[in-house]
């Protein structure tokens, strides 16, 4: 077999094996979507669920998603941007830096099930939170960390040394190298970073079923005192969200629609994390474009 | 011994009884010194990169740094602002206005305003070209729009790039081509009135003309600047500077006049060096 041959062989089976990659792919949001997509209605999304009958629907679980969302980014942003940047900008190479590297590794490598059991042990039971949107927000924060910080970390290495050399060179600290040219700089991709892991937190379910727990008491939607406990915003009440809900009905309901719902709920899921994932990228090419042109 | 042929080409100027260093001894009462170097040393770990770096630079001249690749020069010139910091140790004494910048006790930061640098690849912030020239200057409290206005316009002009870009100063800086960049660059260093500029090989990406308009802009701030150039090219050396310093493997071999580098060198060295028999 000569080279040539050896080289279309190669290049027929990688082409077939990414094609297999994007077939499965298609093939699954396929499955889901024409199964879920005809269940949809405005009714659905926003009315509450029905444990007994039909014609429920997602409304709550998905006012709990995004609130849990947000709730949980609030809290990890701030930390793993903090941690990026020391170990992008500051950390040298030492013990410390090591530990907290293989920290982050492992916390990345914990199952979600896992990081869920331990915050319904030290948030719910010990701290007394109970299953709450706060226990579920940390459970998530703990869960979002490592890879949000890996993420910044990576956008912040992006960043050419060049610009480093260039704020030194004018006289300004490391500080203020970091705080306004570098993360200026790296804003594109820790945008895209962040709304790629916003998906990834939006679909999570093990983490949440032992803290932010498996119900979703009705709410007031006029209410918006967060100390009122059937206001959306008490950080305090359960909340079921609509990963968890999935889980949920699929082992458990006995509403006769639930197959129905089930769908309707799944399809839900994915064209939202499906929204997050592209306009991550639109996202950051706009930011990019807007920073590099006129 | 009869046919004992010597391969070596010397040159005709080149005595046999030459030295194997020289370095022009800057008298202090003839020539005014802008910042000059002793017993510096520079490791890299244990490595010695640099050793008996003794130059004295005179103000308001430029002096050209030469040598092949890893020869020291840009090592010694990272060293005079202090960029070396925490990649390299530097031993010895930088003295400016009378005070060893090298210690533990100087302000790098209030220092390198003092002594601007500019490298090799341009590296313009992420900014609009206005914002790219005052942004060091609005860190350090200057915030009057009129007193930026005229910095900004100033030091542009300075680095003869004000009229290419006076109609779009709030443009991002990243959209400029590389010669514009590399002046705007070198237009920032000069808004915070620096002493002295340090460019390490500043054309050396650049094409034939933006690196002719850079040289122009070099013989243009010499009147107000005392410029220290690292240069891979030796007709630039010889056409914009005052000085030229020769490396060789860490240290120093030969610094004088550029004129008498370039026509009548006194170590073997350098004039293997400039007529292209090694490097």
């Amino acid at each position: 077999m000569n080279a040539k041959t050896a080289d279309k062989i190669a290049t027929g089976v990688i082409y077939a094996i990414s094609g297999i990659v994007a077939l499965i792919l298609i093939a699954m949001l396929a499955f889901i979507l024409v199964r879920g997509v005809p269940h949809l209605s405005w009714h659905f999304l926003t009315s509450p669920a029905k444990a007994f009958e039909a014609g429920g629907g997602i409304g709550i679980q998905l006012f709990n998603s995004f609130y849990l969302l947000i709730l949980a980014m609030i809290i990890s942003f701030p930390i793993a941007l903090g941690a990026a940047i020391y170990l992008n900008e500051y950390a040298r190479k030492g013990k410390f830096t090591t530990i907290v590297r293989t920290a982050i590794e492992i916390l990345s490598s914990l199952p979600s099930v896992v990081v869920g059991l331990f915050g319904f042990l030290l948030f719910v039971v010990k701290f007394h939170f109970g299953f709450s949107i706060l226990s579920g927000a940390v459970a998530l924060t703990l869960f979002n960390l490592p890879l949000l910080t890996r993420s910044i970390e990576t956008s912040l290495a992006q960043i050419p040394n060049l610009q480093r050399e260039a704020g030194s060179a004018l006289g300004l600290s490391r500080w203020e190298t970091v705080i306004h040219v570098i993360l200026p700089a790296a804003v594109p991709s820790i945008v895209t970073g962040v709304v790629l892991s916003a998906g990834r937190v939006f679909g999570e379910a093990a983490a949440l079923i032992y803290t932010a727990g498996q119900s979703a008491p009705a709410l007031n939607f006029a209410d918006w005192n967060p100390f009122n406990i059937s206001s959306p915003l008490n950080p305090m009440r359960p909340a079921e969200t609509l990963a968890v809900h999935i889980w949920k009905i699929n082992s458990e309901g006995i509403m006769p629609d639930v197959s129905a719902v089930s769908a309707g709920a799944s399809a839900v899921l994915i064209i939202v994390v499906l929204l997050f994932n592209f306009s991550a990228r639109k996202i950051g090419a706009r930011l990019h474009q807007k920073l590099t042109s006129a | 011994m009869a046919n004992n042929i010597d391969l070596k080409p010397v040159s005709e100027f080149i005595s046999e009884n030459a030295p194997e260093r020289f370095i022009y001894d800057m008298p202090a009462e003839k020539h005014e010194v802008a910042i000059s170097t002793k017993n510096l040393q520079v490791f890299y770990g244990d490595n010695l990169a640099l050793s008996e770096g003794d130059l004295s630079f005179e103000r308001y001249k430029i002096t050209s740094l030469i040598g092949a690749s890893g020869s020291g020069k840009s090592t010694f010139l990272r060293s005079l602002n202090r960029m070396n910091d925490g990649v390299a140790t530097v031993k010895g004494n930088i003295m400016y206005r009378g005070v060893d910048i090298n210690t533990k006790a100087i302000d790098v930061y209030e220092m390198r305003r003092h002594i601007g640098m500019v490298f090799q690849r341009p590296n313009p912030f992420a900014k609009s070209i206005y914002n790219n020239i005052t942004f060091a200057l609005t860190q350090r409290g200057v915030t009057k729009k009129q007193e930026l206005d005229e910095i900004v316009e100033t030091s542009l002009r300075q680095a003869a790039l004000w009229d290419e870009v006076k109609d779009e100063l709030n443009k991002s800086a990243l959209a400029l081509s590389g010669g514009q960049a590399q002046r705007l660059v070198i237009a920032r260093a000069l808004a915070l009135k620096p002493d002295i500029l340090l460019l390490d090989e500043p054309s050396s990406a650049l094409d034939p003309i933006s690196s002719a308009q850079v040289e122009d802009t070099l013989l243009e701030l010499k009147n107000k600047y005392t410029i220290i150039i690292v240069t891979h090219n030796m007709q630039q050396a010889a056409r914009i500077s005052d000085y030229t310093a020769f490396f060789h493997m860490g240290k120093v071999i030969e610094y004088d006049l550029t004129r008498k580098i370039f026509t009548r060198p006194k170590v073997a060295l350098t004039n293997d060096y400039i007529s292209g028999n090694f490097g």
